[in-house]
């Protein structure tokens, strides 16, 4: 339990906080650590409540770390800021990994998350807003998200404020037809102002993303729909922040990062199975995730 | 006697308050029926259309209110109830959201589109959403006082407009509408007639005629079928000992349905449920359909009579 504790270092992650420029080495290891500690709780959290995503969850970590600890312009003590950016977790089940990204900005108790699906706990199965303070939109039913995303960026548009929205699908999730709907309305309505993030893991419970339901070619189908389009490694945090980055650089048109990820990452055998998208460890599997989880974040210098 | 559809009532009743109301517009490509077009062309920078879109319609709608506007989000009751109905339970309904639906097209009563077209579920579908509201207004002037009690809440509140031209029954000076509240239209003391919608002037034209008969209905619209006023169903079960409910919505999960929980919990009485018999519509002109579903002052009046020789 000694990793729950490190949590809420505010200071140290404000601190990020500067406009353009080259990442360095150490600024990168920071926020590696943080999606370290990120997968730590998320496991930890589905093992305590003994259900859960982990899969999904620990595909959008670093996703979830440079988002939280670099690229929003958030404030954890004014979760209703009304010029906050936003994110909607349009993929509502990968929960345990944002509401551990959400405590360790200082949002919630860190120690908090063992609670997770518990009758008496606020942390609700899937993102719920009004309990949970830093969630921007219940979410959980597949393919509403973006929408909802629409909505908060074009009120960001009406108003001038300039805030920006995220939205985090999954590439399961993109078979349902209202994603289609809200990407027509997003280019339709230039929201320049919103950026996607496809967490491509390949995987959805029943399988293959392609064996299922293929969305394929998803570059080309979001560039046919008017969106800008980029790719990256889902796990480099560099690639990340410079995705965001190039976000910005273009006004009149959503954008896509095609988020090239792996299902299950960080824990050896939950890694690219499908049987891990909704099951939680046992306490021999939690033994030995949580062996595989310690190496990383001793290897990053995180004491325990 | 002046007529109105209740759905131009609303157009223009949006226009009116977003003079003073900064809230937003959403319509899916039915701008022209949904009446929605006044309020675009007076305020274009408030209205967006969404195209034939529905789902993705209600869910912006909820996007925009998480950023604390007010919506309106408009289309046919059939799409707005039916095809997203998933989207106002999870992306409305469950974060409490401040969007209003506002749907037009509600019932048989809409004429020769179809079974298609007449939706006869959407009040059953908006009553067991938890925390949803419910009004059904019966002519222009309770619609323009429900979209001011609409701007007014803050939660989530379906409205069910129609599309005919229908009698004005109330007078706009000293006109009140409260959520939750219904409104005892007519006295009488032999039975009561709950109505909501165009129904209600179909009820006070048959109350007429009974009264010619010597049968003393009293009317009351229900407007506000969630939450519903369960005190004025109790005195009226009370005091008149019979209840006909009347709406042109499926008599399973409608106004009868609702009528019915609290008279079977409070006060059971005879009751007698006139509405659309659990049967999808039909092209027609709305004077054949409300003969043919049964939904005029003539079925009323009839279900009236069974009612009371039982």
């Amino acid at each position: 339990m000694a990793i729950a504790n490190t949590g809420g270092s505010n200071k140290l992650n404000l601190s990020y906080k500067r406009s353009k420029r080259e990442m360095d080495k150490q600024e990168i290891q920071e926020l590696e650590k943080i999606a370290a500690k990120i997968r730590w709780h998320t496991v930890h959290s589905i093992f305590s409540a003994g259900s859960g995503h982990p899969g999904g969850a620990l595909s959008i970590a670093d996703i979830l770390a440079t988002l939280y600890f670099d690229i929003m312009k958030i404030n954890p003590l004014q979760p209703k800021w009304s010029e906050r950016d936003r994110l909607v977790l349009s993929k509502g089940h990968a929960a345990p990994s944002y509401y551990a990204a959400l405590a360790l900005r200082g949002y919630f108790p860190v120690d908090d998350m063992v609670t997770l699906r518990n009758f008496d706990s606020y942390l609700q199965g899937h993102p719920d807003m009004k309990k949970i303070p830093g969630v921007d939109m219940s979410t959980g039913s597949l393919g509403q998200g973006l929408s909802v995303a629409n909505g908060m960026a074009l009120v960001s548009k009406f108003d001038g404020s300039g805030f920006r929205v995220f939205a985090m699908l999954g590439d399961g999730e993109i078979e349902e037809g209202q994603i289609w709907e809200a990407a027509m309305t997003a280019s339709h309505y230039k929201l320049g102002n919103l950026t996607a993030f496809l967490d491509c893991n390949g995987l959805q419970i029943d399988g293959k993303v392609t064996d299922v339901m293929s969305p394929l070619p998803l570059k080309e189908k979001f560039q046919a729909f008017g969106w800008a389009v980029t790719e990256i490694d889902g796990h480099s945090i560099e690639a990340i922040k410079n995705a965001a980055d190039w976000a910005q650089t273009i006004p009149e048109q959503p954008k896509l990062i095609i988020c090239r990820t792996i299902k299950g990452k960080g824990v050896s055998f939950m890694e690219n199975q499908a049987g891990w998208h909704g099951a939680a460890p046992n306490q021999e599997q939690w033994q030995v995730a949580q062996n595989e989880l310690n190496q990383v974040l001793l290897s990053l210098g995180v004491k325990q | 006697m002046k007529k109105m559809s209740t759905r131009e009532a609303y157009g223009r009743a949006i226009t009116e308050f977003g003079a003073t109301n900064q809230f937003f517009v959403l319509d899916a490509d039915l701008s022209k029926a949904t009446r929605t077009d006044i309020f675009a062309k007076q305020f274009p920078s408030r209205f967006f259309n969404m195209g034939i879109a529905e789902c993705d319609m209600m869910s912006t709608a909820a996007g925009m209110a998480t950023c604390g506007k007010k919506v309106f989000a408009s289309t046919f009751a059939m799409f707005a109830t039916g095809r997203a109905y998933e989207q106002i339970r999870n992306s409305i309904a469950y974060p409490k959201l401040n969007v209003k639906i506002a749907a037009t097209h509600g019932g048989v009563l809409i004429g020769p589109d179809g079974g298609s077209h007449q939706c006869i579920e959407d009040i059953s579908l908006m009553r067991t959403i938890p925390g949803m509201v419910v009004l059904a207004p019966a002519d222009a002037v309770e619609a323009r006082a429900v979209v001011e009690a609409a701007i007014e809440y803050d939660g989530p509140v379906y409205m069910r407009f129609g599309r005919s031209d229908v009698p004005i029954i109330y007078d706009t000076e000293n006109f009140e509408f409260k959520i939750g509240k219904g409104k005892t239209v007519l006295e009488g003391n032999d039975l009561t007639i709950i109505a909501i919608g165009d129904m209600v002037y179909e009820a006070m034209e048959a109350a007429k005629h009974l009264k010619e008969e010597g049968i003393e209905a009293r009317v009351i619209d229900m407007c506000s079928v969630k939450p519903i006023d369960i005190d004025l169903i109790i005195k009226a079960a009370n005091e008149t000992g019979r209840i006909v409910t009347v709406e042109d919505h499926n008599i399973i999960g409608g106004l009868g349905s609702a009528v019915s929980e609290v008279l079977a919990e409070n006060c059971p009485v005879s009751l007698k449920r006139i509405g659309i018999m659990d049967v999808f519509g039909r092209s027609g002109q709305v004077k054949e359909l409300a003969e043919y579903f049964g939904i005029n002052a003539k079925a009323i009046i009839d279900g009236v009579k069974e009612l009371l020789v039982k």
